[in-house]
């Protein structure tokens, strides 16, 4: 194949990747990598890295949305950004010392438990809990618009919730995604924080945590630019209609489709795996 | 000043918008180049070589791309894009030094410089 030939599959396929990890909401970085490994050929250290890139992207070109409806939180964003910047750079140094076989092994489950989370009802049930005097004090504690007025938030079990961002943030790292879904979880499970807020402050932090280790693979040559170019600008452009799209489709329908399709392609990943065959 | 969280988040907003256009266009007239220039190459990404320096060191992609070499150019927007949300948290920075939140200057500032700790140890060839 020639570089011309090449060039417009990739950005083709990373077209679609954004367009559905943005309707799924498990993000275009985590689709376009086993697409490029095991469809187009590519090194997954190379997939990784082109990755990666378009999640910066993708997370900072889908902001001015996010900050025009005000439910993302600056505060709550940026002091678990301290979490998910660390473990983003450890996610890197253990990407240079893993497997390839390994790699994608991790992957494969990775994928596979974000498709379940994709496919499945989110059911509200929320246990009354102390509030968290740590939250008071960082004054995390905020307000949203909703449609029946401004509605106040207290912010629970923020050490728990900082361990987990720890966590997502070293996924990041590792395998070149947002972990976005792993810090909704974090939030909203967790620390008890509505979901429209965590889902819009994990888009925002997204973008930083992604940057903490996308210097590193960029410096460590990851970042081939003919592979990473036609996937940043295709996940880009893919996501961001993906988001215009998504007041207008029947989400839950393709959410739980999409959902079943990336769940076999998660299991492909992990026998690629298992074979050497990456 | 007064300068609240909203003010705060607006204005990164407005710089994030503008730092991903910019990358993007960075991107976009280096790939085209690119393509002008070796799109009959035969590619093969199979086996992972890693990029020659000139393709890694900050300093090495800049002085590539204004010299008009097609991947330094690529580079050069990835670059941009990073330079993105570090800017973004130093721009969060200042927005909470004008606020007087001294925790958040604190939580802030460990968070530039794990940024700047990894972009540096990376131009430096450390990693």
């Amino acid at each position: 194949m020639t570089s011309a030939e090449f060039t417009p599959i990739v950005f083709g396929a990373s077209l679609l990747a954004g367009f559905v990890g943005s309707l799924t909401g498990l993000g275009g970085g985590v689709i376009i990598t086993p697409v490029l490994t095991l469809f187009l050929g590519v090194d997954l250290h190379y997939a990784i890295g082109a990755s990666l890139v378009s999640v910066i992207a993708t997370s900072s070109g889908s902001a001015a949305a996010y900050v025009r409806d005000g439910y993302s939180s600056v505060r709550i964003g940026m002091f678990l950004e301290i979490a998910t910047t660390l473990g983003a750079v450890f996610g890197a140094f253990l990407a240079a010392h893993i497997a390839t076989g390994a790699l994608a092994i991790i992957f494969g489950v990775v994928l596979l438990e974000s498709a379940w989370q994709a496919a499945r009802e989110r059911t509200a049930r929320k246990a009354p809990l102390p509030p968290d005097p740590l939250a008071e004090r960082l004054k995390l504690n905020g307000v949203y618009r909703t449609p029946h007025g401004a509605e106040h938030y207290q912010v629970h079990r923020v050490k728990t919730g900082f361990g987990l961002m720890f966590g997502a943030g070293t996924l990041s790292g590792l395998l070149g995604i947002g972990s976005g879904s792993l810090k909704v979880i974090a939030m909203d499970r967790a620390m008890q924080i509505p979901f429209k807020v965590s889902t819009a402050t994990s888009n925002f932090m997204i973008g930083v945590t992604a940057t903490a280790s996308a210097s590193l693979y960029l410096s460590r040559g990851y970042v081939n630019p003919a592979i990473a170019f036609p996937v940043m600008l295709g996940v880009l452009a893919g996501s961001l209609t993906g988001a215009r799209f998504l007041a207008r489709l029947p989400v839950v329908v393709l959410r739980r489709s999409f959902a079943i399709i990336v769940g076999i392609i998660a299991v492909q990943m992990i026998y690629s795996g298992i074979n050497g065959r990456l | 000043m007064r300068i609240s969280d909203t003010d705060i988040e607006q204005m990164v907003s407005i710089l994030l918008r503008t730092g991903v256009l910019l990358a993007a266009a960075v991107v976009l007239g280096g790939g085209i180049y690119f393509l002008l220039q070796h799109g009959g190459e035969q590619v093969n990404y199979r086996e992972f070589a890693g990029q020659p320096a000139i393709d890694r060191h900050l300093l090495q992609i800049v002085q590539g791309a204004f010299s008009g070499r097609p991947r330094s150019v690529i580079q050069l927007g990835m670059l941009l894009l990073i330079a993105t949300p570090i800017a973004r948290v130093a721009l969060c920075l200042i927005g909470f030094a004008i606020e007087k939140d001294r925790k958040f200057v604190i939580v802030t500032t460990i968070v530039l410089a794990v940024l700047l700790y990894s972009l540096i140890s990376g131009a430096a060839g450390a990693v």
